[in-house]
């Protein structure tokens, strides 16, 4: 039986080969995200001596986490091709429902926050089913939902116009830190973990007689990923109180641990199963996914479940930092800035291209602009347009890049 | 002569007033290569629409492996073993070889994608038409040239056991050698044991691969013919007359 593999030996040098062939037909992937990521820290802490500290790095990581929350669940929208505008208010409306509950009606907050997941995933039936369904572009909808929202939060919000929270475990969540032998097991067991299911699908791969990734290449990956993961958690770890004896501050937020789950769980989904796979095949191309017996119409619309049933879990996440529940919560940037951490992470605006990370690295380098530019001083009007101008450069990359693979 | 495994007789389609098909008989072999030739406007690509039950037929008999049978939609005619690979290929770009090959039909175990039967199963059946153009099979079809695109479309209708493959103007967009190389794919998918049926405005396409050819006028059938018995210039008079000295139409047969 003739082999349609070309026997090249697998080396290094090939790997790299490759990469800087895929890299140059315009697929850079998370790349861009890295480099700017990398070049935006240096910047920061050459000109401000305050951002490397652990308290900001501790900061930056609770700041970003609702955008990034949000951008995950997007990316399953962008990934169609499709936006979801209103995802920002989305969360919102939802945060402040779980919210009401707990604080005005005495709910226990898992109770209150699995009804507000419910009312994420009414919300995105409904907008799926308009987008799919009866054929309104989705920029249409969302945009409408994005005002309908804003209102809806508005009148949830009533006259006091903010809700407290002050559910202990709702706070923990982006307030509190796994303490510091804590924080080293979870990190360990992530990693011997993470590990396992490396080695074990190439072993098992390599059982059935197909091509394995070179393992000296596996293993810088996955050694250079835990050796950086293993910095974060040191700095984590380290005491970032200004005043130790009077409150001690350290190890890592358990909102690290939050989106590490949803990142695993949702990454499962895209990659493993059958319709992670169709929500690419109608990214890529509708009609073939049609042709091919996909149902489309009920893959577009469990995106925008899956989007706004996200947005639920960022409004828990907006409850717990902010306190409170207010009629700005999930509004102003918080939606273009998750649009442009899952861009910026080298998801695709035009479908098909995107994973679950990307919403990670994106987000991180939003809440780095944000955050660097704050310590440096500048004015929030000059935040505003910067991370307008990083989010058109990514757009526009993703545009050329696309222009250059066809 | 052998069996026709797929035999069309009196096919009437019409859209309104517009009466596109009018008794067309047309007959496909397992293991040949029947060509479709006709002008644009014939009804070709009517006919084949009514073959995958993506039109339904208006009246006449759709007869499968010698058993008459109703055909009202897409999933009929799959379910028959019948697969249309169409001009525009329809292949996703972003996915690789192996997932374009299984889209919609994915091998799982459990809630899982089982990957590497999958892979082995697409590999297998590139190898059982010897394809060798493809470095490797879990490349995005992006990065494919036309007749390897192609190639993969075609392969495709091949993994799932069907019994007819027709195939839209493969090679419409292909250059020379591409051409070459998906002719002699159509020519192996016939010697497996396929039904293949070829559309094509290129006839010496035709004549380089076809064992049949079938040729439709203004929504007729002008004639069904072996290639060894007509010429081009006959096959040229059949698409451009509906008639050829020497060529008996279908009815009088």
């Amino acid at each position: 039986m003739t082999t349609i593999e070309t026997p090249v030996k697998p080396s290094i040098k090939g790997a790299l080969n490759d990469y800087w062939s895929r890299i140059r037909s315009g697929d850079i992937g998370s790349l861009a995200a890295i480099l700017g990521l990398v070049v935006l820290c240096a910047v920061f802490t050459v000109m401000s001596p305050t951002f490397l500290t652990p308290i900001n790095f501790a900061n930056l990581l609770t700041q970003a986490a609702a955008v990034i929350v949000i951008a995950m669940g997007l990316i399953f929208v962008l990934l169609l091709g499709d936006i979801d505008l209103s995802a920002g208010y989305a969360s919102g409306v939802c945060g402040a429902v779980m919210t009401i509950l707990v604080t005005n009606h005495g709910w226990p907050w898992y109770a209150a926050f699995a009804l507000s997941v419910v009312i994420g995933v009414a919300l995105g039936t409904s907008i799926g089913w308009l987008v799919a369904y009866l054929g309104i572009p989705s920029f249409v909808v969302t945009l409408a939902a994005f005002l309908g929202f804003q209102g809806l939060l508005l009148l949830l919000a009533g006259e006091g116009g903010t809700i407290t929270m002050t559910q202990k475990t709702v706070l923990k969540i982006e307030n509190s830190n796994i303490s510091v032998t804590n924080s080293w097991i979870f990190f360990v067991v992530c990693a011997v973990l993470y590990v396992l299911s490396g080695l074990r699908k190439m072993q098992l791969r390599r059982k059935e007689g197909l091509k394995v990734e070179l393992f000296q290449l596996w293993a810088l990956k996955t050694g250079s990923l835990l050796a950086l993961c293993a910095f974060a958690v040191y700095v984590l770890n380290k005491e970032r109180s200004n005043n130790p004896q009077l409150i001690s501050l350290k190890g890592t937020p358990y909102i690290v641990p939050v989106i590490l789950f949803i990142l695993v769980v949702g990454t499962f989904f895209l990659q493993r199963t059958a319709f992670g796979r169709h929500l690419y095949a109608v990214g890529g191309n509708a009609e073939a996914a049609r042709r091919a017996g996909i149902n489309v119409k009920r893959v577009r619309t469990m995106a925008f479940v899956i989007c706004s049933g996200m947005a639920a879990v960022a409004g828990l996440i907006f409850a717990s930092r902010q306190n409170s529940i207010s009629p700005t919560t999930g509004g102003s940037s918080t939606l273009l800035y998750a649009v442009g951490a899952a861009v910026i992470g080298g998801t695709s605006l035009f479908g098909g291209k995107g994973k679950l990370r990307d919403a990670i690295l994106g987000g991180l380098v939003v809440s780095v602009i944000d955050n660097g530019m704050g310590l440096l001083g500048y004015a929030a009007g000059i935040k505003y347009i910067v991370t307008g101008f990083v989010l058109l450069i990514s757009a526009g990359v993703d545009a050329i890049s696309r222009k250059g693979s066809v | 002569m052998t069996e026709a495994i797929l035999s069309l007789r009196g096919i009437n389609k019409s859209f309104g007033a517009v009466h596109v098909l009018r008794g067309v008989d047309f007959d496909v072999y397992p293991g040949q290569v029947t060509a479709l030739v006709g002008d644009n406007g014939a009804g070709k690509s009517t006919l084949i629409k009514c073959i995958a039950g993506i039109y339904e037929i208006d009246h006449g008999d759709y007869i499968f492996e010698g058993n008459k049978v109703s055909v009202s939609g897409p999933r009929d005619a799959t379910a028959l073993g019948i697969e249309i690979v169409y001009q525009d290929l329809a292949l996703c770009d972003n996915l690789d070889i192996v997932h374009n090959m299984y889209l919609g039909r994915e091998v799982k175990k459990g809630v899982t994608l089982n990957e590497a039967e999958m892979e082995i199963s697409a590999r297998k059946t590139l190898d059982s038409l010897s394809v060798r153009t493809v470095k490797s099979i879990r490349q995005t079809v992006a990065s494919l040239s036309g007749g390897q695109r192609q190639t993969v479309a075609i392969a495709r209708a091949v993994l799932w056991n069907n019994k007819v493959v027709v195939l839209d103007e493969p090679t419409a967009a292909l250059g020379v050698s591409q051409t070459e190389q998906v002719l002699n794919l159509v020519r192996r998918l016939a010697d497996n044991g396929i039904a293949v049926v070829l559309i094509s405005h290129n006839l010496s396409d035709v004549f380089e691969v076809a064992d049949n050819i079938s040729a439709m006028y203004l929504g007729q059938m002008a004639a069904q013919v072996k290639k060894k018995d007509v010429t081009t210039n006959q096959v040229i008079e059949l698409i451009t007359t509906g008639k050829s000295a020497g060529v008996t139409p279908v009815g009088a047969r």
